[in-house]
């Protein structure tokens, strides 16, 4: 590839704790993700995947090594730095949805645009925009509380790509969903990755989501065990 | 980017209407104890004033015995007489008047009214020491005060009480064995704060008085108006020095009589109303710092029960300052909020108290504007430490709570 990697880890580092019960959760990962990619990471429990998603997502910061994003070196950024950076760049989708409580969808997808500050009438139009695109604009005035889970989740999406994110991150998007929803929402995890191009890295247990995926990244204690490219299982999907 | 602020402040008590009203319940009360106790206080200290404003403020009061009681015993002293009337007004300086008093009760008979009440004989000068201006008709003739006759001026509750809505001017009633004839009425003083009614009077022609009730011309009171330009100490030392030479009191002893200036009782009432307003006022304003540390225990609360609300902002890029800046602005809001509503309950309070406490009703906007500071500087002081606390949480580990 000619252009660098949209995000970069070199050696990347996470320990836990002070010295004697210090735990390393990774253990030097290097890992290349290029912009418009979508990319399952998989493992089995305790392996690192949510330590190395909240390091991209610039929640959290490595212990050692190096993380360029578009070329910055977020490992260097202070706190409110890598903010500006999650409130630019990035949107985060969680396995909890983690919407606001008693606040309509509506309120929920402006939220990040609020921050941004945005004027009202483009934060409406943009927040039911992005409702539109994961099918629940009639749902606009519900609170969390009036909706399914998989309604829920497909909030959630529409308040992590309202902002147009260059990234989403989803840790484990589908793991408080039944199989039918959890499918529901890998298809339009794809459709934007499709047709809006987001980089999407996403962490899952269920190969069958997994398949959704181009690039397929397998943890194992700490270290990247293997990397699956192609888009192969998409296409046979 | 204040803007933001505010409304994300507002989403957020109006999405917790119950517990907003929790958190300020105790700003609302302090806020309109503080207020009540000091606007009715500063009524009050109003009141007093006034009434001895309307008393007039340089008037010497001389009455026998000593203080306010008989004095130590022995035979009651001796009351004036006329001659120490003359006396006064011709030896000393900076006398503008000088009205004697005898009183006496007596019911006032008319057309099957009664009504018992005090009589007040004195001279026209009472009405020159003092202003008190007649609503009808007009003052004694020095050839009525010289002949003691039977005329007398009501105050506004004998005329009330006795003649109904008739009017009283000209007419003649009964009081004691008298017949008397009403030749002016007195506009209303109001209730005193101390002594009772002052309308509750008739005023008769001292002589009238001293020959038909006291049976003596024994004076009782003697009411001495200065001149501003003297003071009243001067004036008082003066009178103290001619009444102990004309009672014959020699050298040590003390005096059997006693000047009071009014203007020396309107201060000392004057200082204990401000006095009482002040500590009232101190106790209503520690119930304030109890309602500045409601609201910071339950914004402390809030903090915890939000922490994953808090989170959530921070992952999806809320920086700290906007946090904190959120939470200062709600607690802000919320206390002003408060306050507002205690200005408001205070007023109520006051409306309702002042006609009780029979004080006039006032608006002192200047402790209503400081107590709204107050309230707001209290949400500033006490919503930052759960402010700073709520935008110091790691994102990821406030995403994790439960
Ligand atoms: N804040 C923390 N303090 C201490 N140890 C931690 C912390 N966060 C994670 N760990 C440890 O680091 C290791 C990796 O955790 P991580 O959450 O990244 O695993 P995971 O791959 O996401 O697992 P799962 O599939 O169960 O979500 C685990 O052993 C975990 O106990
Ligand atoms: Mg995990």
């Amino acid at each position: 590839m000619a252009d660098p990697a949209l995000i970069s880890l070199r050696g990347i580092t996470k320990v836990y704790g002070e010295d004697p019960t210090a735990f390393q959760a990774l253990k030097g990962i290097d890992l290349d993700i290029e912009k418009g990619d979508f990319v399952a990471v998989m493992g089995p429990s305790g392996s690192g995947k949510s330590t190395m998603m909240n390091i991209l997502g610039c929640l959290d910061v490595p212990s050692a090594g190096a993380f360029l994003f578009r070329g910055v070196h977020v490992e260097n950024l202070d706190r409110d730095q890598r903010a500006l950076l999650r409130r630019k760049y990035f949107g985060f989708v969680f396995q909890g949805f983690n919407l606001l409580a008693r606040t309509s969808a509506l309120e929920n997808v402006e939220l990040p645009l609020l921050y941004r500050g945005d004027a009202k009438a483009a934060r409406r139009d943009a927040a039911m925009a992005a409702l539109g695109k994961v099918g629940l604009a009639d749902w606009h005035h519900h609170t969390p509380g009036e909706l399914s889970g998989g309604q829920q989740q497909r909030v959630a999406i529409a308040r992590a790509i309202v902002t147009n994110p260059e990234v989403l991150l989803a840790d484990e998007p589908t793991g408080n969903l039944d199989t039918e929803r959890s499918i529901e929402i890998m298809e339009l995890l794809a459709d934007l990755n499709r047709t809006s191009g987001v980089t999407i890295l996403m962490v899952t247990h269920e190969p069958e989501m997994a398949r959704f995926a181009r690039t397929i990244v397998h943890f194992r204690d700490g270290l990247i065990d293997r990397v699956e490219t192609g888009g192969a299982a998409v296409a046979a999907g | 980017m204040f803007g933001t602020i505010l409304l994300l402040a507002l989403r957020s008590i109006r999405r917790h209407v119950l517990r907003s009203f929790l958190t300020i319940l105790g700003i609302v009360i302090g806020v309109g104890a503080v207020v009540t106790m000091v606007t009715l206080g500063k009524a009050t200290t109003a009141a007093v004033q006034q009434q001895i404003a309307a008393l007039g403020t340089n008037i010497l009061q001389i009455r026998p015995g000593q203080g306010f009681g008989r004095g130590g015993g022995g035979p009651r002293p001796k009351d004036f007489d006329p001659a120490d009337i003359t006396a006064i007004e011709q030896q000393i300086a900076g006398v503008l008047a000088v009205a004697p008093q005898a009183q006496s009760t007596a019911t006032a008979i008319y057309e099957g009214a009664n009504w018992s009440t005090t009589i007040n004989g004195t001279t026209s000068a009472y009405f020159q020491v003092q202003p008190w201006p007649l609503a009808s008709g007009r003052l004694f003739t020095p050839a009525e005060e010289e002949a003691g006759k039977s005329v007398c001026i009501i105050g506004s509750t004998v005329e009330r009480n006795l003649f109904r809505s008739a009017p009283a001017l000209g007419r003649r009633f009964r009081i004691g064995e008298v017949s008397c004839d009403v030749i002016g009425t007195l506009t209303s003083r109001g209730q005193a704060g101390f002594g009772g009614d002052q309308d509750d009077v008739v005023i008769m022609p001292i002589k009238a008085v001293q020959r038909r009730f006291t049976g003596s011309t024994d004076i009782r009171m003697i009411l001495v108006g200065v001149d501003e330009a003297y003071s009243t100490e001067q004036v008082q030392s003066a009178l103290t020095n001619l009444l102990r030479e004309r009672r014959r009191i020699g050298g040590s002893k003390e005096d059997d009589f006693n000047i009071f200036d009014t203007k020396q009782i309107s201060e000392t009432l004057t200082g204990t109303t401000t006095l009482l307003t002040r500590i009232v006022a101190a106790v209503a304003a520690i119930s304030l710092v109890v309602g500045g540390i409601g609201i910071m225990n339950i914004m402390l609360v809030s903090v915890t029960e939000r922490t994953r609300e808090i989170g959530i902002r921070l992952a999806i890029g809320a920086v700290a300052r906007e946090v904190l800046m959120q939470f200062l602005v709600e607690s802000v809001v919320l206390s002003c909020l408060g306050g507002i509503i205690g200005l408001l309950l205070a007023q109520v309070a006051i409306a309702i108290a002042t006609p009780l406490m029979q004080v006039p009703w006032t608006f002192d906007l200047q402790i209503n504007l400081v107590a709204f500071l107050i309230s707001g500087l209290i949400g500033i002081v006490f919503g930052y430490f759960p402010a700073r606390r709520a935008a110091s949480l790691n994102p990821i580990d406030a995403l994790r709570h439960e």
